[in-house]
Protein backbone atom coordinates (compact mmCIF):
# COMPACT_ATOMS: atom_id res chain seq x y z
CA UNK A 1 0.00 0.00 0.00
CA UNK A 2 2.97 2.73 0.84
CA UNK A 3 3.66 2.88 -2.96
CA UNK A 4 0.42 4.54 -3.91
CA UNK A 5 0.49 7.00 -0.96
CA UNK A 6 0.88 10.39 -2.30
CA UNK A 7 3.15 12.39 -1.26
CA UNK A 8 2.59 14.53 2.19
CA UNK A 9 4.16 17.58 4.16
CA UNK A 10 2.48 15.96 6.94
CA UNK A 11 5.46 14.16 9.16
CA UNK A 12 5.81 10.29 9.67
CA UNK A 13 3.79 8.86 12.76
CA UNK A 14 6.17 6.99 14.39
CA UNK A 15 2.97 5.29 16.54
CA UNK A 16 -0.68 6.05 16.37
CA UNK A 17 -1.38 6.04 20.12
CA UNK A 18 0.80 8.68 20.62
CA UNK A 19 1.30 10.76 17.81
CA UNK A 20 -1.60 10.23 15.50
CA UNK A 21 -2.25 12.14 12.13
CA UNK A 22 -5.73 11.95 10.70
CA UNK A 23 -4.85 13.84 7.68
CA UNK A 24 -1.83 11.53 6.81
CA UNK A 25 -2.43 9.45 3.87
CA UNK A 26 -1.46 6.45 5.87
CA UNK A 27 -4.79 7.02 7.74
CA UNK A 28 -6.37 7.86 5.04
CA UNK A 29 -5.26 3.82 3.35
CA UNK A 30 -5.90 2.23 6.54
CA UNK A 31 -7.71 3.69 8.67
CA UNK A 32 -10.26 1.05 9.85
CA UNK A 33 -7.17 -0.95 10.85
CA UNK A 34 -5.62 1.62 12.42
CA UNK A 35 -9.06 1.66 14.64
CA UNK A 36 -8.91 -1.99 15.68
CA UNK A 37 -5.62 -2.05 16.68
CA UNK A 38 -5.97 1.28 18.80
CA UNK A 39 -9.42 -0.36 20.06
CA UNK A 40 -7.57 -3.11 21.26
CA UNK A 41 -4.91 -1.67 23.12
CA UNK A 42 -5.26 1.93 24.09
CA UNK A 43 -8.11 2.55 23.35
CA UNK A 44 -7.93 6.81 23.51
CA UNK A 45 -5.17 7.70 21.82
CA UNK A 46 -3.20 10.92 21.72
CA UNK A 47 -1.05 13.54 19.56
CA UNK A 48 0.45 16.61 20.57
CA UNK A 49 -0.25 17.95 16.62
CA UNK A 50 -2.77 20.13 16.57
CA UNK A 51 -1.93 21.61 19.39
CA UNK A 52 -2.89 18.23 21.30
CA UNK A 53 -5.93 16.24 20.24
CA UNK A 54 -7.05 13.36 21.33
CA UNK A 55 -8.98 9.70 19.67
CA UNK A 56 -11.33 8.03 21.59
CA UNK A 57 -12.17 4.00 19.98
CA UNK A 58 -14.64 2.50 21.52
CA UNK A 59 -18.02 3.01 20.95
CA UNK A 60 -18.98 4.26 24.58
CA UNK A 61 -16.55 6.54 24.88
CA UNK A 62 -17.59 8.25 21.72
CA UNK A 63 -21.59 8.29 22.80
CA UNK A 64 -20.09 9.88 25.81
CA UNK A 65 -18.76 12.78 24.35
CA UNK A 66 -21.23 13.09 21.62
CA UNK A 67 -24.38 13.03 24.63
CA UNK A 68 -22.31 15.42 26.88
CA UNK A 69 -22.60 19.23 25.28
CA UNK A 70 -21.78 20.25 28.37
CA UNK A 71 -17.84 19.49 28.66
CA UNK A 72 -17.56 18.97 25.15
CA UNK A 73 -18.11 22.18 22.83
CA UNK A 74 -18.92 22.09 18.95
CA UNK A 75 -17.40 25.73 18.46
CA UNK A 76 -14.63 23.79 16.80
CA UNK A 77 -15.57 20.87 14.34
CA UNK A 78 -12.75 20.34 12.11
CA UNK A 79 -9.27 19.52 13.45
CA UNK A 80 -6.44 21.91 12.71
CA UNK A 81 -3.43 23.81 13.96
CA UNK A 82 -5.75 26.71 15.17
CA UNK A 83 -8.68 26.92 17.34
CA UNK A 84 -11.53 29.18 16.94
CA UNK A 85 -11.93 32.51 18.83
CA UNK A 86 -13.68 31.82 22.36
CA UNK A 87 -15.87 34.43 21.45
CA UNK A 88 -17.74 33.11 18.33
CA UNK A 89 -19.53 30.89 20.45
CA UNK A 90 -22.42 29.66 20.90
CA UNK A 91 -23.13 30.13 17.54
CA UNK A 92 -19.61 29.29 15.88
CA UNK A 93 -18.58 30.08 12.07
CA UNK A 94 -21.32 27.28 10.47
CA UNK A 95 -24.71 27.40 12.74
CA UNK A 96 -25.90 24.90 13.70
CA UNK A 97 -23.08 22.22 13.63
CA UNK A 98 -20.58 24.76 15.37
CA UNK A 99 -23.12 25.52 17.60
CA UNK A 100 -23.49 24.86 21.64
CA UNK A 101 -27.02 24.89 23.37
CA UNK A 102 -29.04 26.88 23.92
CA UNK A 103 -28.50 28.81 20.67
CA UNK A 104 -27.92 25.22 18.62
CA UNK A 105 -31.51 24.22 19.21
CA UNK A 106 -33.47 27.30 17.89
CA UNK A 107 -30.92 27.58 14.65
CA UNK A 108 -31.24 23.59 14.21
CA UNK A 109 -35.14 23.72 13.73
CA UNK A 110 -35.43 26.69 11.10
CA UNK A 111 -33.60 23.51 9.26
CA UNK A 112 -35.04 20.71 9.97
CA UNK A 113 -38.39 21.17 8.26
CA UNK A 114 -36.81 21.36 4.58
CA UNK A 115 -34.91 17.91 5.55
CA UNK A 116 -37.45 16.04 7.30
CA UNK A 117 -38.06 12.66 5.59
CA UNK A 118 -41.18 13.77 3.68
CA UNK A 119 -39.78 16.73 2.36
CA UNK A 120 -36.54 14.89 1.05
CA UNK A 121 -38.65 12.62 -0.85
CA UNK A 122 -39.71 15.29 -3.49
CA UNK A 123 -35.98 15.41 -4.35
CA UNK A 124 -35.52 11.35 -5.53
CA UNK A 125 -37.11 12.19 -9.27
CA UNK A 126 -34.37 14.79 -9.48
CA UNK A 127 -31.51 12.42 -8.09
CA UNK A 128 -32.73 9.90 -9.69
CA UNK A 129 -32.55 11.54 -13.27
CA UNK A 130 -29.32 13.02 -12.33
CA UNK A 131 -27.63 9.22 -11.58
CA UNK A 132 -28.96 8.09 -14.95
CA UNK A 133 -27.88 11.07 -17.27
CA UNK A 134 -24.12 10.58 -15.74
CA UNK A 135 -24.52 6.97 -15.91
CA UNK A 136 -25.51 7.98 -19.50
CA UNK A 137 -22.12 9.36 -19.95
CA UNK A 138 -20.32 6.35 -18.32
CA UNK A 139 -21.93 4.37 -20.63
CA UNK A 140 -21.15 6.84 -23.97
CA UNK A 141 -17.29 7.10 -22.82
CA UNK A 142 -17.08 2.90 -22.42
CA UNK A 143 -18.54 2.35 -25.83
CA UNK A 144 -16.45 5.14 -27.13
CA UNK A 145 -13.68 2.65 -25.70
CA UNK A 146 -12.06 0.73 -22.93
CA UNK A 147 -13.70 -0.50 -20.27
CA UNK A 148 -12.80 1.29 -17.11
CA UNK A 149 -14.48 4.29 -15.13
CA UNK A 150 -12.96 5.93 -12.25
CA UNK A 151 -16.13 5.86 -10.47
CA UNK A 152 -15.56 8.46 -7.88
CA UNK A 153 -15.01 11.00 -10.39
CA UNK A 154 -16.87 10.27 -13.36
CA UNK A 155 -20.39 8.83 -10.93
CA UNK A 156 -20.09 9.78 -7.29
CA UNK A 157 -18.90 13.02 -7.07
CA UNK A 158 -21.27 14.85 -9.29
CA UNK A 159 -24.20 13.12 -7.19
CA UNK A 160 -24.56 15.25 -3.74
CA UNK A 161 -23.07 18.18 -6.08
CA UNK A 162 -26.17 19.04 -8.35
CA UNK A 163 -28.76 18.37 -5.78
CA UNK A 164 -27.37 20.76 -3.42
CA UNK A 165 -26.33 23.10 -5.68
CA UNK A 166 -30.21 22.84 -7.22
CA UNK A 167 -32.00 22.78 -3.27
CA UNK A 168 -29.50 26.00 -2.88
CA UNK A 169 -30.37 27.57 -5.81
CA UNK A 170 -26.62 27.60 -7.08
CA UNK A 171 -25.41 27.13 -10.33
CA UNK A 172 -24.19 23.31 -10.56
CA UNK A 173 -21.49 24.08 -13.35
CA UNK A 174 -19.89 25.31 -10.07
CA UNK A 175 -19.56 22.30 -9.11
CA UNK A 176 -15.51 22.04 -9.40
CA UNK A 177 -14.93 24.95 -7.45
CA UNK A 178 -17.23 24.16 -4.36
CA UNK A 179 -15.33 20.76 -4.27
CA UNK A 180 -12.17 22.78 -4.58
CA UNK A 181 -13.26 24.90 -1.51
CA UNK A 182 -14.11 21.51 0.59
CA UNK A 183 -10.40 20.04 -0.58
CA UNK A 184 -9.10 22.63 1.56
CA UNK A 185 -11.24 23.09 4.35
CA UNK A 186 -11.91 19.02 5.54
CA UNK A 187 -8.74 16.93 3.43
CA UNK A 188 -6.22 19.66 4.26
CA UNK A 189 -7.32 21.75 6.74
CA UNK A 190 -4.68 24.56 7.60
CA UNK A 191 -2.01 23.89 5.06
CA UNK A 192 -2.56 26.57 2.74
CA UNK A 193 -0.90 29.95 2.76
CA UNK A 194 -0.99 31.18 -1.07
CA UNK A 195 -4.55 31.12 -2.06
CA UNK A 196 -5.86 34.13 -4.16
CA UNK A 197 -8.48 36.05 -1.49
CA UNK A 198 -10.52 36.17 -4.81
CA UNK A 199 -10.65 32.57 -5.30
CA UNK A 200 -12.55 31.57 -1.60
CA UNK A 201 -15.53 29.85 -0.48
CA UNK A 202 -15.95 33.52 1.57
CA UNK A 203 -15.60 35.60 -1.57
CA UNK A 204 -17.79 32.97 -3.33
CA UNK A 205 -20.49 33.07 -1.04
CA UNK A 206 -20.56 36.53 0.09
CA UNK A 207 -20.79 37.45 -3.92
CA UNK A 208 -24.20 35.19 -4.00
CA UNK A 209 -25.79 36.39 -1.33
CA UNK A 210 -25.13 39.65 -2.26
CA UNK A 211 -26.61 38.94 -6.02
CA UNK A 212 -29.79 37.14 -3.90
CA UNK A 213 -30.06 40.47 -1.75
CA UNK A 214 -30.17 42.38 -4.98
CA UNK A 215 -32.47 40.33 -7.43
CA UNK A 216 -35.14 39.52 -3.99
CA UNK A 217 -34.90 36.57 -2.24
CA UNK A 218 -38.03 35.30 -3.45
CA UNK A 219 -37.21 31.81 -4.70
CA UNK A 220 -38.07 28.32 -3.45
CA UNK A 221 -34.15 27.79 -2.95
CA UNK A 222 -32.85 27.46 0.52
CA UNK A 223 -30.58 30.42 0.12
CA UNK A 224 -33.93 32.94 -0.55
CA UNK A 225 -35.42 30.88 2.83
CA UNK A 226 -32.35 31.82 4.98
CA UNK A 227 -32.43 35.70 4.01
CA UNK A 228 -36.82 35.55 4.91
CA UNK A 229 -36.86 33.41 7.38
CA UNK A 230 -37.59 34.65 10.83
CA UNK A 231 -36.91 33.08 14.45
CA UNK A 232 -39.43 33.10 17.30
CA UNK A 233 -39.37 36.80 18.31
CA UNK A 234 -39.43 37.75 14.21
CA UNK A 235 -36.51 38.84 13.90
CA UNK A 236 -34.43 37.78 10.51
CA UNK A 237 -31.33 36.15 11.00
CA UNK A 238 -27.68 37.81 10.94
CA UNK A 239 -25.14 38.18 7.99
CA UNK A 240 -23.37 35.72 9.89
CA UNK A 241 -25.88 33.26 10.70
CA UNK A 242 -27.00 33.02 7.15
CA UNK A 243 -23.23 33.14 5.27
CA UNK A 244 -22.49 30.14 8.08
CA UNK A 245 -25.56 28.30 7.38
CA UNK A 246 -25.13 28.48 3.63
CA UNK A 247 -21.53 27.38 3.68
CA UNK A 248 -22.26 24.33 6.03
CA UNK A 249 -25.14 23.22 3.98
CA UNK A 250 -22.42 23.46 0.81
CA UNK A 251 -19.58 21.69 2.27
CA UNK A 252 -21.45 19.44 4.77
CA UNK A 253 -23.10 17.16 1.82
CA UNK A 254 -20.86 17.12 -0.83
CA UNK A 255 -17.49 14.90 0.34
CA UNK A 256 -19.56 13.37 2.65
CA UNK A 257 -22.38 11.59 0.50
CA UNK A 258 -19.68 11.35 -2.30
CA UNK A 259 -17.65 9.25 -0.22
CA UNK A 260 -20.70 7.12 0.92
CA UNK A 261 -21.69 5.92 -2.61
CA UNK A 262 -17.69 5.61 -3.28
CA UNK A 263 -17.14 3.54 -0.50
CA UNK A 264 -20.19 1.70 -1.36
CA UNK A 265 -19.31 0.95 -4.89
CA UNK A 266 -15.68 -0.12 -3.99
CA UNK A 267 -16.99 -2.69 -1.66
CA UNK A 268 -19.55 -3.76 -4.20
CA UNK A 269 -16.45 -3.75 -6.59
CA UNK A 270 -14.95 -7.00 -4.69
CA UNK A 271 -17.94 -8.77 -3.58
CA UNK A 272 -19.89 -10.64 -6.15
CA UNK A 273 -22.15 -12.20 -3.61
CA UNK A 274 -23.58 -9.16 -2.57
CA UNK A 275 -23.88 -7.83 -6.32
CA UNK A 276 -25.81 -10.87 -6.93
CA UNK A 277 -28.02 -10.32 -3.74
CA UNK A 278 -28.57 -6.57 -4.29
CA UNK A 279 -29.88 -7.64 -7.95
CA UNK A 280 -32.25 -10.79 -6.39
CA UNK A 281 -33.35 -9.78 -3.60
CA UNK A 282 -35.16 -6.10 -3.41
CA UNK A 283 -36.07 -6.69 0.12
CA UNK A 284 -32.05 -6.73 0.92
CA UNK A 285 -31.45 -3.30 -0.25
CA UNK A 286 -32.94 -0.63 2.53
CA UNK A 287 -30.82 -3.45 4.99
CA UNK A 288 -27.74 -3.02 2.80
CA UNK A 289 -27.77 0.79 2.48
CA UNK A 290 -27.61 1.03 6.39
CA UNK A 291 -25.01 -1.67 6.38
CA UNK A 292 -23.00 0.47 4.17
CA UNK A 293 -23.45 3.81 6.37
CA UNK A 294 -22.32 1.27 9.06
CA UNK A 295 -18.60 -0.37 7.68
CA UNK A 296 -17.84 2.63 5.73
CA UNK A 297 -19.12 5.71 7.67
CA UNK A 298 -17.62 8.47 6.52
CA UNK A 299 -17.90 10.90 8.82
CA UNK A 300 -15.63 11.78 12.39
CA UNK A 301 -16.84 14.69 13.90
CA UNK A 302 -14.33 16.98 16.70
CA UNK A 303 -15.27 18.72 19.71
CA UNK A 304 -12.95 21.02 22.24
CA UNK A 305 -12.48 20.00 25.55
CA UNK A 306 -14.68 23.24 27.26
CA UNK A 307 -13.02 22.27 31.04
CA UNK A 308 -10.16 20.15 31.77
CA UNK A 309 -11.61 16.58 32.20
CA UNK A 310 -11.47 13.09 31.20
CA UNK A 311 -12.14 10.00 28.60
CA UNK A 312 -11.91 6.59 28.98
CA UNK A 313 -9.50 7.22 31.77
CA UNK A 314 -7.31 9.63 29.65
CA UNK A 315 -6.65 13.52 31.50
CA UNK A 316 -8.07 15.69 28.28
CA UNK A 317 -7.24 19.00 29.33
CA UNK A 318 -9.49 22.29 28.47
CA UNK A 319 -9.43 23.28 24.61
CA UNK A 320 -7.59 19.63 24.04
CA UNK A 321 -8.88 18.52 20.36
CA UNK A 322 -11.51 15.71 20.54
CA UNK A 323 -12.18 13.21 17.35
CA UNK A 324 -15.71 12.04 17.68
CA UNK A 325 -14.53 8.80 15.50
CA UNK A 326 -18.47 7.51 14.16
CA UNK A 327 -16.80 5.07 11.69
CA UNK A 328 -14.91 3.54 14.87
CA UNK A 329 -18.01 3.42 16.65
CA UNK A 330 -19.39 1.24 14.01
CA UNK A 331 -16.60 -1.50 13.97
CA UNK A 332 -16.51 -1.80 18.14
CA UNK A 333 -17.57 -5.63 18.71
CA UNK A 334 -18.96 -4.08 21.96
CA UNK A 335 -21.91 -2.36 20.32
CA UNK A 336 -22.22 -4.67 17.15
CA UNK A 337 -22.32 -8.49 16.28
CA UNK A 338 -19.48 -9.51 14.32
CA UNK A 339 -18.58 -6.18 13.96
CA UNK A 340 -15.76 -6.68 11.48
CA UNK A 341 -17.67 -8.02 8.87
CA UNK A 342 -19.69 -6.49 6.06
CA UNK A 343 -23.65 -8.40 6.60
CA UNK A 344 -25.14 -7.41 3.56
CA UNK A 345 -29.22 -8.04 5.78
CA UNK A 346 -27.75 -6.96 9.17
CA UNK A 347 -31.40 -6.89 10.85
CA UNK A 348 -29.48 -5.03 14.58
CA UNK A 349 -27.99 -1.99 13.06
CA UNK A 350 -27.63 0.95 15.78
CA UNK A 351 -24.89 2.65 13.55
CA UNK A 352 -23.68 6.48 14.65
CA UNK A 353 -23.30 7.07 10.55
CA UNK A 354 -25.13 10.24 10.75
CA UNK A 355 -23.92 10.98 14.46
CA UNK A 356 -25.19 10.71 17.65
CA UNK A 357 -27.03 13.26 20.00
CA UNK A 358 -28.55 16.67 19.24
CA UNK A 359 -26.06 17.37 16.33
CA UNK A 360 -27.40 14.10 14.42
CA UNK A 361 -26.83 14.95 10.57
CA UNK A 362 -29.18 17.71 9.66
CA UNK A 363 -28.74 15.98 6.02
CA UNK A 364 -29.15 12.67 6.87
CA UNK A 365 -32.41 12.15 4.94
CA UNK A 366 -31.21 14.03 1.68
CA UNK A 367 -27.69 11.57 2.03
CA UNK A 368 -29.93 8.62 2.15
CA UNK A 369 -31.94 8.66 0.01
CA UNK A 370 -28.96 10.31 -2.61
CA UNK A 371 -27.05 6.76 -1.51
CA UNK A 372 -29.53 4.38 -2.21
CA UNK A 373 -30.50 6.09 -5.77
CA UNK A 374 -26.75 5.86 -6.50
CA UNK A 375 -26.51 2.54 -6.08
CA UNK A 376 -30.03 1.30 -7.52
CA UNK A 377 -29.43 3.28 -10.41
CA UNK A 378 -25.45 1.90 -10.83
CA UNK A 379 -26.47 -1.76 -10.46
CA UNK A 380 -29.50 -1.28 -12.40
CA UNK A 381 -27.36 -0.20 -15.85
CA UNK A 382 -23.88 -2.38 -14.69
CA UNK A 383 -25.02 -5.03 -12.19
CA UNK A 384 -21.28 -6.66 -12.51
CA UNK A 385 -17.98 -4.99 -12.03
CA UNK A 386 -14.25 -4.97 -10.58
CA UNK A 387 -11.96 -3.01 -9.60
CA UNK A 388 -9.72 -2.14 -12.48
CA UNK A 389 -6.58 -2.33 -10.22
CA UNK A 390 -6.73 -2.00 -6.46
CA UNK A 391 -3.53 -0.51 -6.05
CA UNK A 392 -5.15 2.54 -7.60
CA UNK A 393 -7.44 3.42 -5.24
CA UNK A 394 -7.00 6.68 -3.35
CA UNK A 395 -8.99 7.65 0.25
CA UNK A 396 -9.13 11.31 1.44
CA UNK A 397 -7.16 12.32 4.00
CA UNK A 398 -8.98 14.02 7.07
CA UNK A 399 -12.20 13.57 8.72
CA UNK A 400 -14.21 12.59 5.75
CA UNK A 401 -12.73 9.29 4.62
CA UNK A 402 -14.23 7.93 1.37
CA UNK A 403 -12.06 6.82 -2.38
CA UNK A 404 -11.33 9.43 -4.36
CA UNK A 405 -9.73 7.22 -6.99
CA UNK A 406 -11.63 4.27 -7.82
CA UNK A 407 -11.20 2.90 -11.31
CA UNK A 408 -13.77 0.02 -12.03
CA UNK A 409 -13.50 -2.32 -15.17
CA UNK A 410 -17.30 -2.85 -15.75
CA UNK A 411 -17.84 -6.86 -16.63
CA UNK A 412 -19.87 -8.49 -18.91
CA UNK A 413 -21.22 -5.46 -20.64
CA UNK A 414 -23.44 -5.65 -24.09
CA UNK A 415 -21.69 -2.62 -25.72
CA UNK A 416 -24.03 -1.22 -28.71
CA UNK A 417 -22.65 0.91 -31.05
CA UNK B 1 -46.40 -6.63 22.51
CA UNK B 2 -46.58 -3.07 23.34
CA UNK B 3 -44.35 -0.12 22.17
CA UNK B 4 -42.56 2.34 23.91
CA UNK B 5 -41.21 5.16 22.47
CA UNK B 6 -39.28 8.17 24.27
CA UNK B 7 -39.87 11.47 22.14
CA UNK B 8 -37.11 13.40 24.38
CA UNK B 9 -34.49 10.81 23.10
CA UNK B 10 -35.54 10.92 19.51
CA UNK B 11 -32.83 12.69 17.35
CA UNK B 12 -34.74 12.08 14.15
CA UNK B 13 -32.56 9.54 12.70
CA UNK B 14 -35.69 8.13 10.88
CA UNK B 15 -34.52 4.62 10.85
CA UNK B 16 -38.24 3.32 12.59
CA UNK B 17 -40.09 5.34 9.96
CA UNK B 18 -38.31 3.88 7.58
CA UNK B 19 -38.78 0.07 8.89
CA UNK B 20 -41.79 0.14 9.71
CA UNK B 21 -43.78 3.26 8.32
CA UNK B 22 -47.35 1.37 9.72
CA UNK B 23 -46.05 2.10 13.42
CA UNK B 24 -44.27 5.49 13.01
CA UNK B 25 -44.89 8.41 11.23
CA UNK B 26 -42.62 11.21 11.25
CA UNK B 27 -43.38 15.37 12.03
CA UNK B 28 -42.42 18.24 9.83
CA UNK B 29 -39.19 18.24 11.93
CA UNK B 30 -38.46 14.87 11.09
CA UNK B 31 -39.00 13.06 14.70
CA UNK B 32 -40.78 9.97 15.41
CA UNK B 33 -44.50 9.54 16.07
CA UNK B 34 -45.86 6.79 17.51
CA UNK B 35 -48.94 5.50 15.55
CA UNK B 36 -50.00 2.14 18.00
CA UNK B 37 -50.37 3.16 21.15
CA UNK B 38 -51.80 -0.05 22.60
CA UNK B 39 -51.14 -3.44 21.51
CA UNK B 40 -49.16 -3.86 18.86
CA UNK B 41 -50.61 -6.02 16.20
CA UNK B 42 -49.58 -10.19 15.67
CA UNK B 43 -48.04 -9.08 12.20
CA UNK B 44 -46.28 -6.22 12.87
CA UNK B 45 -44.40 -7.65 16.12
CA UNK B 46 -41.49 -8.56 14.13
CA UNK B 47 -41.09 -4.65 12.45
CA UNK B 48 -41.25 -3.00 15.99
CA UNK B 49 -38.75 -5.23 17.04
CA UNK B 50 -36.46 -3.92 14.11
CA UNK B 51 -37.12 -0.45 15.18
CA UNK B 52 -35.92 -0.86 18.55
CA UNK B 53 -33.00 -2.84 17.40
CA UNK B 54 -32.35 -0.07 15.33
CA UNK B 55 -32.73 3.20 16.65
CA UNK B 56 -29.03 4.48 16.93
CA UNK B 57 -30.45 6.55 20.45
CA UNK B 58 -31.91 3.98 22.24
CA UNK B 59 -35.42 5.57 21.59
CA UNK B 60 -37.42 2.58 21.10
CA UNK B 61 -37.94 -0.57 23.54
CA UNK B 62 -40.87 -3.05 22.66
CA UNK B 63 -42.37 -5.13 26.15
CA UNK B 64 -43.49 -8.48 25.97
Amino acid sequence: MTDTVPETKRQPVEDWATDFDHTHPDYAANAPEIWDDLRERCPVAHTERFGGAWLPTKAADVRAIAEDTDRFSSRGIIINDFRPELDIAPRGYAPPITSDPPFHQEARRLLLPPFSPKKIAEWEPMARACCQELLDEVEAELTAGGDVVDAATAYAQDIPVRVIAAMLGLPAEDGDKFRMFIHRILETPGQHEDIDPGETLVAYLSEKIRERRETGADGDDLISYLLTVEDPDGNHLSDEHVFGTIALLLIAGIDTTWSAIGASLWHLAQHPEDRRRWVEDPDVRLFAIEEFLRFYAPVTMARLAAEDTEVGGCPVKKEDWLLLSFPSYNRDPEAFEQADEFVIDRARNRHSAFGLGIHRCLGSNLARLELTVAIEEWMERFPDFELADPGTVRWSTGQVRGPRCLPVRVLGQEVSA
Amino acid sequence: MKIIYDRDACQGHNRCYQLAPELFDVDEEGYAVLLVTGEVPAELEEKAKLCADNCPEFAIEVEG
